[in-house]
């Protein structure tokens, strides 16, 4: 099962990078979103404790429901449907991607976890996070760049999950709390900026150099 | 008591703020706040505090010295702020590049600095690495509505730009705390906590390679908040489009909170033997934000730039002091104080000079001495003491990293580092001095010279501070240092 969800990550990451329509890829980072929550409950040595449930209740309302509705919501403001001309385009950033994937096992490979479940928990981890980046510097408009700022965060989870298993509940909540307020602080940000500039394309945003 | 009034009362303070409707109550809540919150410092420096939440919160030597520069910078912004936003207030406010602008609704800046300077002190006082992350990236939160307080576009770039370079950035640093974990997790003797103390404890037991990873990981992430080179992106645009009181706080406060986080990992890192990567890096990554911040100085058009890139070099002599260890450690963080009130009185004088000349361009401005006796000659000392000029506070601390180089064998590093103090020298008084001599030019001269009490004020007194400072050195505040930086790998000088 953990595999399963793994694997699946993986592959909506490589969606992610293959797609340029907005509404989709908000869906595609709910659905990876929803399928991480389940995570510390599949993992977990301690089974289906409270805190777990608990966690996994909490990134399921956030992922799986409020970031869609907030970005969603975004999108409707700035009235962006899709990104017409990345910065890289998406076969490049596609293949980056792959082998992302490829050097990721690599290095899955040659770190050794002995304790952990899954081989590919290091591997989905370290190209999520990486391909988080590559969305954040391929994309144009700013709403992508907060997609790319989410599956970073998604990325981290993960290793979050297998890494530190015994961080207070108090800290984790505190985490989603700030990644929530984060998220929700730069919608309103492409609000404004969709407001003011007519766009949210941040490669205009040069008024400001040296 | 004290830890937790100094946590309730800007936090109360902010939520009061959103509702509150009269503008002169609510500025007078920010400076009721402000005042309290720095009696409240003092009187730790004097009053032990005991740990609240068992021992996740504590105020230690290292956390007070901290607490105390943004405690002061606080204090002063916020006087400041009476007279700026009473003039500011909502009425509409004219850019001369880009046209008519409307203010950010001041309830919500109000109550926004206020659960500023609770994070802030959340930082200083947290001593476990997952609370610590927490704060770290709620004081990023609290503060981007700050920067978007004039309503033009190019505050909303530098707000973008600082929301989302430095939630990335703080990200990683998320990823460092794991790793950390992961080190504390392989101790034979069971599960240790992510608490500083609990992890230099145990810290022969902790696991290198993991620890290693875990600080280059904090390093690249609380780096980017700190404004190290090639980090630094966001900061000379968040510190030049923020009303000049936050950039004050941003300046002095803010990246200081940061550096505190890394100084943590770094108390982790020696304690476990691993200096010697975490000095080397931190070397170089302070000559390096040294290099970047002169090199832009030179010839800059904008002096709040100005102003940003030596904050830049400011934290880069910083690093540098404490990768070098023994008396350069004491160095760097009497620099921490020294600096920081320097570049809030710096940015505040430098609102002023704003306000009266209506722009921020170093070539439109000159006879500041003329025009704004007080403000002029407070840009002037303000100049020498930032750049290091005895009697100021940053001659002592700069000389004490000088010291420290030299003693530890660094004397190529050392050598660079008087270089680049020099080159920041040359470039800052060419520009500060035209500045502050002559007349003033045809196409700027304004009318109104006369500053009142809120603006003259806090710069003058934080000018005072660090001349006094500069002359003589607390008991206290010398033993504080020793303390910290003894947990840091250094020593007393």
């Amino acid at each position: 099962m953990t595999n399963i969800i793994l694997v699946f990550l993986v592959l909506t990451n490589l969606m992610l990078l293959g797609t340029g329509r907005i509404s989709a890829s908000i869906r595609i980072v709910a659905a990876q979103g929803v399928a991480l929550s389940l995570l510390p409950l599949l993992i977990h040595a301690h089974g289906f404790g409270v805190r777990a449930v608990l966690l996994a209740a909490a990134t399921v309302g956030l992922k799986g429901y409020l970031f869609p509705r907030l970005l969603n919501k975004a999108q409707r403001q700035a009235s962006v449907r899709y990104e017409p001309a990345p910065f890289l385009s998406f076969s490049t950033s596609l293949m980056l991607g792959v082998a992302s994937v490829g050097v990721a096992m690599w290095i899955g490979e040659s770190l050794k976890l002995p304790e952990i479940e899954s081989p590919l928990i290091v591997p989905a981890a370290l190209s999520t996070i990486f391909i988080g980046l590559l969305l954040i510097v391929a994309r144009k408009k700013a709403l992508s760049q907060v997609l790319g700022y989410v599956v970073l965060e998604n990325g981290i989870y993960v290793f979050g999950v297998v890494l530190a298993q015994n961080e207070p509940l108090l800290v984790e909540l505190g985490i989603l709390l700030d990644v929530f307020v984060a998220v929700f602080l730069m919608g309103i940000a492409i609000f404004h900026i969709s407001r003011e500039f007519d766009h949210i394309d941040v490669d205009q945003m040069t008024t400001l150099k040296h | 008591m004290l830890t937790l009034w100094l946590i309730l009362i800007p936090t109360l303070g902010g939520a009061a703020a959103f509702g509150l409707k009269p503008d002169i109550l609510r500025r007078l809540l920010l400076i009721g706040v402000g005042v309290a919150h720095l009696g409240l410092t003092v009187c730790t420096w004097f009053h032990p505090t005991e740990p609240l939440l068992g021992g996740w919160i504590h105020l230690d030597p290292l956390g007070r010295l901290f607490l105390t520069v943004t405690s002061i910078l606080f204090a002063a912004s916020s006087i400041y702020l009476w007279g700026y936003l009473r003039e500011q207030g909502a009425t509409t406010q004219v850019d001369l590049e880009l046209g008519a602008f409307q203010n950010n609704s001041e309830a919500i800046f109000t109550g926004c600095l206020l659960w500023f300077l609770s994070s802030m002190t959340l930082v200083t006082m947290s001593q476990h690495f997952g609370l610590l992350w927490v704060m770290v990236e709620a004081t990023t939160l609290s503060s981007a509505p700050l920067i978007y307080f004039h309503r033009q576009h190019r505050s909303l770039e530098a707000a973008w730009k600082y929301l989302l370079i430095c939630s990335v950035g703080i990200a990683l640093a998320l990823m460092g705390n794991f790793l950390m974990a992961k080190a504390a997790s392989t101790a034979e003797n069971g599960h240790v906590s992510l608490v500083v103390s609990d992890l230099v404890q145990h810290a022969k037991d902790l696991d290198l390679v993991w620890l290693k990873a875990a600080f280059l990981f904090f390093l690249v992430g609380y780096g980017t908040k700190i404004g190290l080179a090639p980090l630094h992106t966001w900061l000379p645009d968040a510190h030049s489009e923020s009303p000049s009181a936050v950039s004050a706080l941003f300046s002095g406060a803010l990246i200081n909170c940061a550096f505190l986080a890394l100084l943590r990992v770094v108390q982790v890192c020696h304690a476990a033997g691993l200096q010697e990567v975490t000095s080397q890096l931190l070397i170089g990554f302070g000559l390096l934000s040294m290099a970047f911040g002169a090199a832009f100085i030179f010839a800059q058009r904008d002096y709040k730039r100005l102003l940003a890139y030596s904050s830049v070099e400011n934290m880069g002599i910083q690093a540098f002091g404490v990768g070098l260890g023994g008396v350069a450690t004491s160095g760097a963080l009497l620099h921490v104080l020294a600096s920081g009130l320097t570049k809030g009185l710096m940015f505040l004088v430098a609102g002023n000079i704003m306000h009266t000349y209506q722009t921020k361009s170093t070539r439109d401005v000159a006879g500041l001495w003329r025009k704004m006796p007080w403000s002029g000659a407070l840009w002037t000392f303000g100049f020498l003491s930032l750049t290091g000029a005895p009697p100021f506070a940053p001659f002592l601390s700069e000389f004490t990293i000088l010291k420290g180089a030299l003693e530890t064998n660094h004397a190529v590093a050392g050598g660079l580092y008087l270089l680049l103090l020099a080159v920041v020298f040359i470039g800052m008084s060419a520009i500060v001095l035209k500045m502050s001599q002559g007349d003033p030019h045809p196409h700027c001269n304004p009318e109104n010279v006369h500053g009142d009490w809120s603006s003259i004020g806090p710069p003058l007194v934080l000018c005072a501070l660090v001349a006094g400072l500069g002359l003589c050195i607390p008991p206290q505040l010398s033993d504080a240092c020793r303390e910290a930086a003894i947990s840091l790998g250094g020593s007393g000088w």
